[in-house]
């Protein structure tokens, strides 16, 4: 829907920018052009990849609009007359234009035009034909992903081009990338030792894993000594710049694993941390939390598309209501019965988590369901280095809000006061007329619901299948025991230690041997403290 | 002496309408010949295998369409092993010999594979398995038609080194055995090719891994070494998603370092975005995508047969169909359903597979097909970049390790063994 926009988009812009170009000239260029554009069509992938450079060459301004569609998988050539064109799609049927005067030919069947290939060697070579093509572009956005691609593909014949963009470069920003574009292509040029070296510092002020890479080459090409040393101290450099973040990283990678296992734990420390319920059909709560997400998502996709970015907004108290429903009438129909007897219950919930699983396979089939992330989420952020992904850092902020609304709900509610009344002591809750039976089903649901809640966000970076829960319900587990029954405090430090932990233990003993330290870790700790970090004190401990 | 004679003729008579009776029974039965369907349709795996067995009821009611086979209807008998390996072996014996069954398609992990093999070897019934494997096996009873190590882990990185240039691997996988065997020999492989230690790097796992944060920040700083580098993944299942959602967050495009996978196919990108992850690869014998009069006729029978337009077709229900279409093929060629003299008359049998071409059955009971490799689009779809110019034919034993390099297999009588060693000239033990 966006791509077949922009694709008209972009061809209204350039029938307009023919007719600004004065017609006679760009038909002087077609013959030059049209067989340089024809020969996108044959050949093998070596073939194409000359036809890109000789098109490139020419530095007519048709080019880069023929290199992007070529790019974006849109040139297509036609069966009848093997003329290359412009392709839009609709639905079955391709919509043929001219890539070099730009005028529509006509409507054709799917079969009837077949789309040029490109591999990724191609779009790599595009990719830096068109940053050279578009550096003086008016466009800010274009001009900056320009600068962009030609540091990436550094490739010294453009070193010209790039030196005269930069001169003219206003922008900061832009002017600083080209800079150091022009760093990458002079270490590779014939330039003087003098320039390289300045080009070396350049590249070692910028420090990140490209400019790495483009120093990498240096230190394997001993022509000059003093340069080769050069670039050795400045590669030692920014490794150390690194070493030094990776601690920091490292934390963050923790944090936000262990935010994950906060958010899957949260509504087990309610059933089983404040209500003593060994709930094996935790994870499906879970599971049906992200399902209803899926179905939210179908549902605005179709009735109303603008909502996208807001879905999980939607989707969080419809998770909430829907999972805390299931787990009201789990605990209805089946654990009221079987309350002081943990094996029994144990079977049961493992039964009914069975039973959710086959019901949400049957229903919306076995296959994994397309979540989509709403914009807000896509991506990361560069901070001094380090990269922050945005779906991860949301992630870390809900699991915390998440907590604190609980927390608060526990402490400040008329309900909060009825629920820790009944677990601490039942009886006497019984006799001050508190409908326990009543408080058990709402806790059991709000846990339930909690449970839900995660999984809309866990909808953003697992996928959304039956089998969703089932790897959530032992880390869960886990992390109550782990800190201390009955405890929200203790869940929360539990799940940023052993994440923190896992993914300090994880460069070195890679992802399999890490998880199994971790729990190692836990049962001899469980040996030491059977009670968790945070154990709960006086009476209630005994009930 | 009389009485002697009589007895004789009693007795004949007796033989005799015993074996009407037995072949009455028999003729009863034989109305219709079973084929086993023996794929999870709950548990973990049920996401894959449903598939496979709703591709089997297709063939064989397009089969008894046309007429079915020795002039008997076929008829698919069900079973849901529902992903617990020890249930497959159980559910392969019920098959056999309550409902027995001519032939099984079915399995889809190797352990469920490794589990039901004896069974089949000790009833003497047929199985043709449809997923790509790590090799290293051969039995005279299963007809392995996915793909060997050599029909897609090996011309995938040859396409790698070729066409983008590679020098850096990242060999990255699931914790069990298909990735570890395929890792094996890619390493022997790639170090044959020259291949530096530094510039290897090898990594695992756990099943339904989600936080690939870490590995994807090592993944990158590796590729930062100023050459070029790739990711070579046997990344199993529902662990891929999240990992392609992370290399898409943290802006690693397939320009930068392309991830090339062998358990990516159309199904595995239903369940996501597909925009970012444009030009990672798979290599598989088969795509959707495939330009070919066999391959519309299948899709457009499969959307039939399924009531959705929007399901898509995937390599190993290519597999199914040119296993099917071979075990009809050899049972019409011997004349009876019986075990032995189908494995006889397959080997040799040519049926057409949906590329266009025509795929073989070899006598080590692999298959000969072509390796396609394809690049995502942002429709879900391949684009296939490129092809084998012939058929491979799957090497169950690979050259690259050195505990097979000697061996072959060779159903074929007189050989008739699973691991015959060339150098030493003996059958390893596996023979019928």
């Amino acid at each position: 829907m966006l791509r077949s926009a922009r694709c008209f988009l972009t061809a209204v812009a350039w029938l307009l920018a023919l007719l600004v170009n004065v017609l006679p000239a760009a038909a002087a260029d077609e013959a030059v052009l049209r067989p340089l554009v024809q020969a996108l069509a044959e050949g093998s992938f070596d073939d194409k990849a000359a036809a890109i450079q000789a098109l490139a060459g020419t530095g007519d301004p048709v080019v880069a609009r023929v290199l992007e569609v070529l790019r974006e998988g849109d040139l297509y050539q036609r069966t009848s007359d093997d003329l290359v064109v412009i392709a839009e799609k609709k639905q079955r049927e391709l919509v043929l234009f001219d890539p070099i005067t730009g005028e529509e030919l006509e409507t054709v069947k799917s079969r009837a035009a077949s789309k040029i290939k490109v591999n990724n060697r191609l779009r790599r070579q595009i990719d830096g034909a068109l940053g050279a093509l578009t550096l003086m572009s008016p466009d800010r956005g274009t001009r900056l992903r320009a600068a962009q691609a030609v540091f990436d593909r550094a490739n010294p014949d453009q070193l010209e081009g790039v030196r005269t963009a930069s001169t003219a470069e206003q922008d900061p920003e832009i002017a600083e990338i080209l800079g150091q574009a022009e760093a990458a292509m002079v270490l590779q040029s014939e330039e003087p030792e003098k320039a390289k070296l300045a080009a070396v510092d350049t590249l070692r002020k910028r420090g990140d894993r490209a400019a790495m890479a483009k120093l990498q080459g240096v230190v394997d090409d001993d022509s000059m000594p003093g340069l080769q040393e050069a670039a050795r101290a400045a590669l030692v450099a920014i490794e150390r710049h690194y070493a030094m973040l990776s601690a920091a990283q490292n934390v963050y990678y923790g944090l936000s694993l262990g935010s994950v296992l906060l958010l899957a734990a949260i509504g087990l420390a309610i059933t089983f941390g404040v209500m003593g319920v060994i709930n094996m059909a935790h994870g499906e709560m879970v599971m049906l939390g992200a399902y209803t997400t899926f179905v939210i998502q179908e549902i605005i996709r179709q009735k109303a598309p603008w909502l996208f970015d807001v879905s999980l907004l939607i989707a969080i108290p419809s998770a909430f209501l829907i999972a805390g429903g299931v787990g009201v009438l789990i605990e209805r129909g089946i654990i009221r019965f079987l309350y002081g007897r943990p094996l029994e219950t144990l079977l049961a919930t493992w039964g009914v988590s069975l039973i959710l699983q086959q019901a949400v396979r049957s229903i919306f089939g076995p296959t994994n369901q397309q979540v989509g992330n709403p914009s807000w989420m896509s991506g990361a952020v560069n901070w001094m280095g380090l990269t922050f992904t945005y779906n991860r850092l949301w992630i870390i902020v809900f699991s915390l809000a998440v907590l604190a609304l609980l927390m608060a709900a526990i402490r400040l509610t008329p309900f909060g006061l009825q629920m820790r009344a009944v677990t601490q002591n039942r009886q006497m809750a019984g006799s001050m007329g508190i409908r326990t039976p009543w408080v058990d089903a709402l806790t059991f649901g709000l846990g339930s619901g909690v449970a839900g809640i995660a999984g809309v966000a866990l909808s953003q970076i697992d996928n959304v299948s039956p089998n969703l829960g089932q790897g959530y319900i032992i880390d869960s587990f886990m992390v109550v025991v782990f800190g201390g029954v009955g405890n929200l405090w203790g869940t929360l430090v539990a799940a940023m230690t052993l994440g923190v932990a896992n993914k300090f233990l994880e460069p070195y003993a890679g992802a399999v041997l890490a998880k199994i330290f971790v729990l190692v870790f836990i049962i001899l700790f469980i040996q030491k403290r059977p009670r968790g970090l945070f154990a709960l004190k006086g009476r209630a401990v005994e009930v | 002496m009389g009485g002697l004679k009589e007895r004789r003729a009693s007795i004949v008579a007796a033989a005799a309408a015993l074996s009407m009776l037995v072949a009455g029974a028999a003729h009863a039965q034989e109305d219709t010949i079973k084929v086993g369907i023996l794929h999870s349709l709950s548990g973990t795996m049920a996401i894959s295998e449903t598939t496979l067995k709703d591709v089997m009821l297709m063939l064989i009611e397009k089969q008894n369409e046309a007429g079915g086979v020795l002039g008997k209807k076929l008829e698919a008998v069900v079973v849901d092993p529902a992903s617990d390996w020890p249930l497959f072996a159980e559910k392969a014996r019920e098959l056999i010999e309550v409902d027995k069954v001519a032939a099984t398609f079915g399995c889809w992990t190797s352990v469920s594979r490794k589990s039901v093999l004896p069974v089949f070897e000790e009833l003497n019934s047929l199985l043709f398995y449809p997923v790509q494997y790590e090799g290293e096996e051969s039995s005279k009873n299963v007809f392995y038609t996915g793909a060997a190590p050599n029909q897609q882990a090996i011309p995938a990185v040859d396409y790698l080194m070729a066409e983008e240039g590679v020098e850096r691997w990242v060999l990255a996988g699931t914790d069990y055995v298909y990735p570890r065997t395929t890792n094996k020999i890619l390493e022997a492989y790639l170090k044959s090719k020259g291949v530096a230690d530094e510039d290897l790097m090898i990594n695992y796992t756990p099943f339904g891994h989600s936080d690939w944060q870490t590995i994807v920040a090592d993944i990158k700083a590796f590729g930062s070494a100023g050459k070029k580098t790739a990711v070579v993944s046997t990344i199993n299942g529902d662990a891929n998603v999240p990992f392609y959602k992370e290399l898409g967050n943290q802006g690693i495009a397939a320009e930068d370092i392309p991830v090339v996978a062998f358990s990516v196919g159309e199904e595995e990108l239903a369940g996501i975005d597909t925009a970012p992850l444009v030009g990672h690869l798979a290599a598989w014998n088969y795509f959707m995508s495939v330009d070919s009069e066999e391959n519309d006729e299948f899709i457009t029978a499969w959307h039939d047969f399924i009531k959705s337009e929007d399901r898509v077709t995937n390599d190993p229900m290519e597999a199914h169909y040119i296993g099917f279409n071979m075990w009809v093929e050899a049972v019409e060629k011997a004349g009876t359903t019986d075990p032995d003299a189908v494995i006889d008359a397959i080997v040799g049998v040519s049926v057409p597979n949906l590329s266009g071409g025509y795929s073989s059955m070899m006598p080590n009971h692999h298959i000969s097909k072509p390796v396609l490799i394809g690049e995502i689009q942002d429709d879900g779809q391949f684009d296939i970049v490129y092809e084998t110019p012939g058929l491979v034919v799957g090497d169950e034993w690979s050259d690259f390790l050195p505990d097979s390099k000697d061996l072959i297999s060779d159903w074929r009588k007189p050989m008739s063994c699973g691991n015959f060693n060339v150098a030493t000239g003996k059958c390893g033990g596996s023979e019928s």
